[in-house]
């Protein structure tokens, strides 16, 4: 199972095996990570899945749908590596993939 | 005071089908919600989107359901609350009174919670000076737009709203539009005007900035925002305002003695009370084992919500259960002439 590494605000990092198919999202709700809060439940409407993910990954990674950049001018601190973690699906080849949390995200 | 059987706080899918079926056995509700219109999520989240998984309806938008279901809760002559939140509660005899943000009270015998994540505030700046001015030169909404005549505006955001104020207070104010990228969320008409007026010198765009800080001893004099690439520009303004849509929180209900956990409250799956008596919890604020946050789900609960507030409504009569198709009664209370 592919492992997500989750660096939260406190400068804890949780090392999570999230099942392929679920999102990065799911895999930090699921697994009680704090500071995702997915108020919308994952349909990019809200905001508040939004990580930083480190540079080396950016291009790994599903490009934006339309609506993903929009709804992040909604995020907290947004910037040139945050995404929603709602739209970034789980695969083996994310395996090993680093997202930093927002110190909140309203 | 507003007395009443039931009240309802959330004007979302579930909240008005709650109201639906509380009507139908007798019992007189109204509703209030923080937003300006009813709908919730639905109508402030996506309006627009199809639905797909309505029982009996294979497709319809969010405006679309609410639409339907204030249709169907018409025959009820439900009161409506809008732009008020609910903030305290007292229990006085076997009757809760309740007060809203707007000061309006309200007496009844049970409470529904209906709502969703929370009730939508808009969502502020990071910046932890932006508090000190918020309400005097810095704002999220605009109520009276004459304040801003002849002064210095900058305007954050990318969506309609940021483009539309900036739009219009151009006219009669000297506008800065900051927004943090080059592209915007906004209707694509708005952001050609935004440049159109960009480039006649009628207000300044300054894209791929974010706020840095703001200074000002009671009101704000200048703020200060910076690029991407680390450039920081110093700008005159008097007045500051954030368009970044709308957060939901959980607000004053936190502090009711409810069981809440991550934000979600949690009730039996036999009437959907909480663990206080007479306050329900219905939709996606409550949660179960096998809860499933389903606009369906919201509906079942509701129903049942609603037969576990006739005994606090009705102390003394037994609810008999009826079918809307063969009951004179619930016909009676939709006013279906025959």
């Amino acid at each position: 199972m592919p492992k997500i590494i989750y660096n939260t605000h406190d400068k804890k990092t949780h090392a999570i095996d999230v099942q392929n198919g679920l999102t990065v999202m799911e895999g930090a709700v699921q697994n009680d990570i704090p500071g995702i809060d997915a108020d919308c439940g994952g349909g990019m409407a809200c905001a508040t899945c939004h990580v930083y993910v480190n540079e080396e990954w950016l291009d790994k990674l599903p490009t934006k749908e339309d609506g993903e950049e929009d709804m992040l001018d909604m995020a907290f601190e947004p910037k040139s590596n945050s995404r929603l973690s709602c739209q970034i699906t789980v695969s083996d080849e994310l395996d090993g993939l680093v997202v930093n949390i927002p110190s909140k995200q309203s | 005071m507003n007395k009443t059987d039931v009240l309802i706080i959330g004007a979302g899918p579930t909240g008005l089908f709650c109201a639906h079926q509380l009507g139908i056995i007798g019992l007189s509700c109204e509703i209030v919600d923080n937003l300006d219109k009813a709908g919730g999520q639905c109508i402030e989240l996506y309006p627009d989107k199809p639905i797909y998984d309505i029982p009996a309806i294979p497709e319809c938008t969010g405006e679309k359901l609410t639409n339907n279901l204030l249709q169907q809760i018409k025959p009820f002559k439900v009161k409506f609350h809008l732009n008020e939140r609910v903030e305290q509660l007292k229990k006085i005899e076997n009757r809760w009174h309740i007060k809203t943000s707007g000061g309006i009270e309200f007496d009844v015998a049970a409470i529904v919670i209906a709502g969703g994540v929370g009730s939508f505030e808009p969502r502020k700046f990071s910046i932890k000076e932006c508090e000190k001015f918020e309400g005097s030169s810095l704002f999220y909404s605009i109520k009276d737009k004459s304040i801003f005549k002849d002064k210095t505006i900058s305007i954050f955001g990318g969506g309609d709203s940021a483009l539309d104020w900036a739009i219009e207070l151009s006219n009669t104010s000297k506008v800065n539009l900051i927004h943090r990228r080059d592209g915007f969320s906004g209707v694509e008409a708005s952001v050609q005007k935004v440049k159109e007026l960009n480039d006649q010198g009628k207000l300044n765009l300054f894209t791929k900035y974010q706020i840095d800080s703001l200074s000002g001893d009671k009101k704000i004099d200048s703020i200060k925002i910076k690029h991407d690439d680390g450039e920081i520009k110093e700008i005159k303004s008097d007045y500051v305002l954030g368009f970044f849509g709308l957060i939901m929180q959980l607000g004053p209900i936190l502090d009711w003695g409810l069981n809440i956990n991550k934000k979600i409250i949690e009730v039996n799956t036999e009437n959907f009370e909480t663990n206080i008596n007479g306050i329900f919890a219905i939709g996606d604020i409550c949660s179960y084992p096998g809860k499933l946050k389903l606009i369906l789900s919201g509906f079942h609960e509701g129903a049942l919500a609603a037969r576990g507030c006739f005994k606090y409504a009705r102390p003394d009569e037994k609810l008999r259960f009826e079918f809307t198709t063969t009951s004179k009664a619930a016909q009676e209370r939709l006013g279906i002439k025959k």
